[in-house]
């Protein structure tokens, strides 16, 4: 069982008999602990857990009590959602003690539907990096060449499931990390619009950003477990009341006559010409199946990293304040005074690209600066938004590349943050305007993957997943499999 | 040349919702530490805060009292300090966008009645607690009390003396209890003070510079507080220096008032919409519906009072300084219409409020009460009758006991007045017999004497002579010749 095999294609073998929870479950388990040292993609690996709810879901089936497609089927949080009674470290020294006491709306719903909890995944310190080098735990390591990222925050849960250590993988999104990381490691990654999938018990990063999203194999995948998460949720105040569609019956739904605008601004300087040219290619194969595709724009992209690096980091230096060694997480030791406890536990709890972001981010709050800087970056993501509203009167979904290179070498950018930052150019400006986006495998540069950005309406994740689903029955991009783990 | 003072008061009312401003956990007071805390609460990872549609339907309610503005749409902000007692390491408020603009409460100034602005209310959260003490030499945070709903209400800077603020803080608590929206409570920190106190020279339009009190926690407190920084400043200046613009500490212990922090050490809260929460949209249908519960509000209570039962005005404002007592007043008056209004306004702000002396509806129904008053009217019982029953009455609910019926406990305890001429000659009789001396003395011109033999027969009679009735026969007798003497 180490070849290919989709969520859609397990939950048809445990329906059918072929397999068990259980088999599953120790295959992923044996492989992650067969592969756990040369990846790192792991922070937390709960087997015993793991083990027991897989024989939950054979019980249930043996029963004929089937919660539903997903049931008995292994999956991966990344460490940034809250799991009872588990560790959820957020990469973090900070958090590296943590368990939370209660589950993320998220893990409560896959559990809900038997999903296995298999374990948590690596991710950048905080989701803060584009390339999984700032995690307390290490960074983790790109199945496809194992001297390269795997991108990130997303980069553990990437790579678990490119490498065949998860059939999926949950992950989260605020400037580009489940798409960015999905493109470099070859898996299919949707971020959905947001307030589609509830924030709570998600650790926040820039809270007008973060959006979970779900990695997989397959668009159809995604798909199932998006139908799972989606949805209003009471605790979160910002979750939309839109209703959820049936994400599976839009499949198959004709697209001929769509419109696709392919974004001449996501071929700017910096974009490495032979992904480029992948990116080209899948556009044709898209226009072959009928979709008709032009020539889009989006005048103000050149605006969206700055104003990025304006208001994450003003949100997250306010969202990271409650670290304090007060009543949870890292607290330094003999802290004399009040002053130092909060000094010292802060700076030995946070590493340096977290210290980076909170010190520019209460620079921009702060009095005298904050509408140089926090107003007007408000200002411009006005006008992001506005002109992907513009672009999407001429065209139904929006095409780029997800990145601008292939996964780069372990140590390239790590001295050069504002190098690192614009691994995120194509991706950031859709979290600015709030939008759904998916990133498919499109071909390869070197025999390192290359990622498809679609970019859709508002809550329009049904027609993204449709277009990348009619991509993945024409293409077999997303069957490949990195040598050294098939 | 005489100085003018100018004051300026902040209060944090606490909101009596169920629960609190951004989670589902009890607000209330007094649970152990940090049993009504929650995730949320206690700004654990990933937690998200929802706002309390009762808090903001308390906040429009206050808005509609003070005929203020309620904004349509207002924004929850953060303001960012780091304190143990404040979980998120950030308070949410609101900055930029209060709920309630520009209302009005009206005050019993040194030159009589006027307006004073309430410039603006705003919702926020309160932070938890620090415990310093039995924790052996440790810190302890309790967080019952983070995130409580509190409605932030500030007034103009008008207001020029300790006893004008004192009754605008007084005005502004028989408010927020009328309308139901705070217990009240100053111990228990449900209602709080802090006062913005400069003094200029009278005539000045410029302001002079402030200092900020805090650590107000009764009425007196900020009546003391408030004149002494008052004289404190005018000193300042009269001996050529200048008043810093600094935050200072009231020390209820000496009566003064001490520099806690100075301007330079003011903090940058590095206020942001909160990205948490969407903007509070308010629609006129809500604010309709409000409007259509408000109850009648205390001015136009009082100002009733006077009109319909003819109440003097300071009998009429003490009624309405608490809903329960203006309710009880007239629950009397529906039960018993005989009562005359001056004698039930007498007696509940007399004799029930020397037993009551707290908040609440008095314990002795309105319809016993009604009842005795009618007794007493009637002459049926002398107004000492009365009160003995009162505080029998009293007692019994107290007590949790049944309360007797108020006949009943006339009879019990042998009070029904005596009104049999006979009976009463027979106690003139004997008092005068008693009392030669003084009966002498009051044939000699000493008239006021009639009252002390009237006191002599109540005495005797154990309070059941008709006082009215002995008066004109000690008077009739007296004036007689004395016969058999």
């Amino acid at each position: 069982m180490t070849d290919w095999r989709s969520v859609t294609e397990l939950s048809r073998a445990l329906a059918s008999g072929s397999c068990s929870s259980m088999e599953l479950t120790r295959h992923f388990l044996e492989r992650s602990a067969r592969f756990a040292g040369r990846l790192n993609a792991w922070i937390t690996v709960d087997e015993a857990g793991a083990l027991a709810a897989a024989q939950a879901a054979d019980r249930r089936r043996a029963h004929g009590e089937v919660l539903g497609p997903l049931d008995g089927i292994p999956l991966a949080h990344k460490d940034i959602f809250c799991t009872k009674g588990l560790l959820t470290t957020c990469g973090s020294r900070m958090l590296a003690n943590f368990k939370a006491p209660y589950d993320a709306t998220v893990v409560a719903r896959l559990a809900a539907q038997g999903m296995v909890l298999l374990g948590k995944t690596n991710m950048d310190e905080f989701a803060m990096g584009s390339s999984n080098e700032t995690s307390y735990f290490g960074p983790v390591r790109n199945p496809w060449d194992e001297g390269r990222v795997p991108g990130g925050s997303s980069g553990g849960s990437a790579a678990v499931v490119a490498a065949g250590l998860a059939p999926v993988a949950t992950g989260t999104d605020t400037g580009g990390s489940v798409r960015q990381p999905a493109a470099l490691c070859g898996i299919s990654g949707l971020k959905p619009t947001y307030g589609r999938v509830s924030r709570y018990g998600m650790i926040a990063f820039a809270s007008s950003l973060d959006q979970a999203g779900i990695m997989a194999r397959s668009a159809a995948d995604i798909a199932l477990l998006l139908q799972v998460i989606a949805g209003l949720d009471e605790r979160d105040a910002t979750s939309a009341t839109a209703a959820v569609p049936d994400y599976m019956a839009h499949l198959e739904h004709p697209l001929a006559g769509l419109r696709v605008g392919v974004v001449d601004e996501f071929f700017g300087p910096g974009m490495d010409g032979r992904v480029a040219a992948v990116v080209e290619q899948a556009t044709a194969i898209l226009g072959n199946l009928g979709l008709r595709c032009t020539s889009a724009h989006l005048r103000e992209l050149h605006l969206a990293l700055p104003t990025y690096y304006i208001l994450a980091p003003a949100e997250a230096s306010s969202n990271l304040a409650r670290y304090d060694g007060v009543r949870y997480g890292y607290r330094c030791a003999e802290a004399h005074s009040l002053y130092e406890l909060y000094a010292r536990s802060r700076s030995e709890g946070f590493g340096p690209e977290v210290k980076r972001r909170i010190l520019i981010g209460t620079y921009v709050l702060s009095r005298g600066y904050y509408d140089a800087f926090y107003l007007q970056a408000q200002r411009a993501r006005h006008l992001i938004a506005a002109d992907f509203h513009h672009a999407f009167e001429q065209a139904d979904i929006l095409l780029g590349p997800t990145a601008p290179e292939t996964a780069f070498a372990l140590g390239a950018k790590t001295a050069d943050p504002l190098a690192m930052y614009q691994s995120d150019i194509n991706t950031i400006p859709v979290n600015l305007a709030g939008l759904p986006a998916i990133s498919i495998p499109c071909g390869e540069v070197d025999g390192l993957p290359v990622g498809l950005q679609l970019i859709g309406r508002p809550f329009s994740e049904e027609l993204l997943l449709a277009v990348a689903h009619r991509f993945q029955q024409a293409t077999d991009y997303h069957r490949r499999l990195p040598e050294a783990f098939s | 040349m005489s100085w003018e003072a100018v004051i300026g008061l902040e209060v944090h009312v606490r909101l009596a919702t169920a629960s609190k401003l951004f989670s589902g956990a009890a607000s209330s007071y007094g649970a152990p530490p940090n049993a009504t805390a929650c995730a949320v609460d206690m700004g654990l990872p990933g937690v998200l805060p929802v706002p309390n549609r009762e808090a903001i339907a308390m906040a429009i309610r206050f808005g509609l009292a003070l005929g203020a503005r309620i904004d349509r749409q207002s924004v929850f902000a953060r303001k960012h300090y780091f304190y143990p007692d404040l979980p998120k390491g950030y308070q949410i408020s609101q900055y930029e966008q209060p709920i309630v603009a520009d209302g009005v409460l009206l005050i019993e100034g040194d030159q009589g009645e006027r307006p004073i602005t309430v410039v603006r209310a705003h919702l926020e959260e309160d932070a938890g607690k620090s415990l310093h003490e039995g924790l052996g030499g440790a810190s302890g945070v309790d967080l019952n009390r983070a995130g409580t709903p509190l409605l932030e209400v500030v007034s103009g800077p008008e207001m020029h003396s300790a006893a004008e603020a004192g009754h605008y803080l007084r005005k502004l608590h028989t408010l927020v209890r009328w309308l139901g929206i705070c217990d009240g409570n100053m111990q228990e920190g449900s209602f709080r003070c802090d006062a913005n106190v400069s003094v200029r020279r009278v005539g000045a339009t410029v302001l002079g510079t402030r200092s900020e009190i805090k650590n107000l926690n009764s009425f007196r407190f900020v009546e003391k507080a408030i004149a002494y920084e008052i004289e404190r400043q005018i000193a300042v200046l009269e001996s050529g220096g200048r008043v810093e613009q600094e935050t200072r500490l009231f020390d209820p212990a000496r009566g003064e008032t001490r520099r806690m922090r100075g301007k330079e050490e003011a903090m940058d809260y590095r206020y942001f919409p909160d990205p948490d929460l969407l903007p509070v949209v308010i629609d006129e249908a809500w604010i309709e519906a409000i409007r259509e519960t408000m109850p009648e509000l205390p001015d136009a209570r009082r100002a009733r009072l006077e009109a319909s039962y003819g109440l003097p005005r300071a009998q009429a404002a003490l009624l309405t300084s608490d809903k329960d007592l203006a309710d009880y007043f007239e629950a009397v008056l529906a039960v018993q219409p005989a009562v005359p209004p001056a004698l039930a306004a007498n007696w509940v702000t007399g004799e029930v409020l020397a037993l009551h002396r707290g908040q609440g509806a008095p314990l002795v129904a309105p319809a016993r009460l009604a009842t005795l008053l009618a007794r007493l009217e009637q002459g049926v019982i002398s107004r000492l009758a009365a009160k003995e029953i009162l505080e029998v009455l009293w007692q019994q609910c107290q007590q949790g006991e049944p309360p007797e019926d108020c006949d009943t406990l006339i009879d019990r305890l042998g009070l029904r007045q005596v009104r049999d001429d006979a009976v009463l000659h027979e106690l003139v009789e004997a008092i005068i017999t008693a009392n030669p001396q003084q009966v002498a003395e009051y044939r000699q011109g000493k008239d006021r004497l009639l009252g002390y033999f009237v006191g002599q027969a109540m005495k005797r009679s154990a309070g059941r002579g008709d006082p009215k009735r002995l008066g004109e026969l000690f008077a009739a007798r007296l004036a007689a010749a004395p016969a058999g003497e």
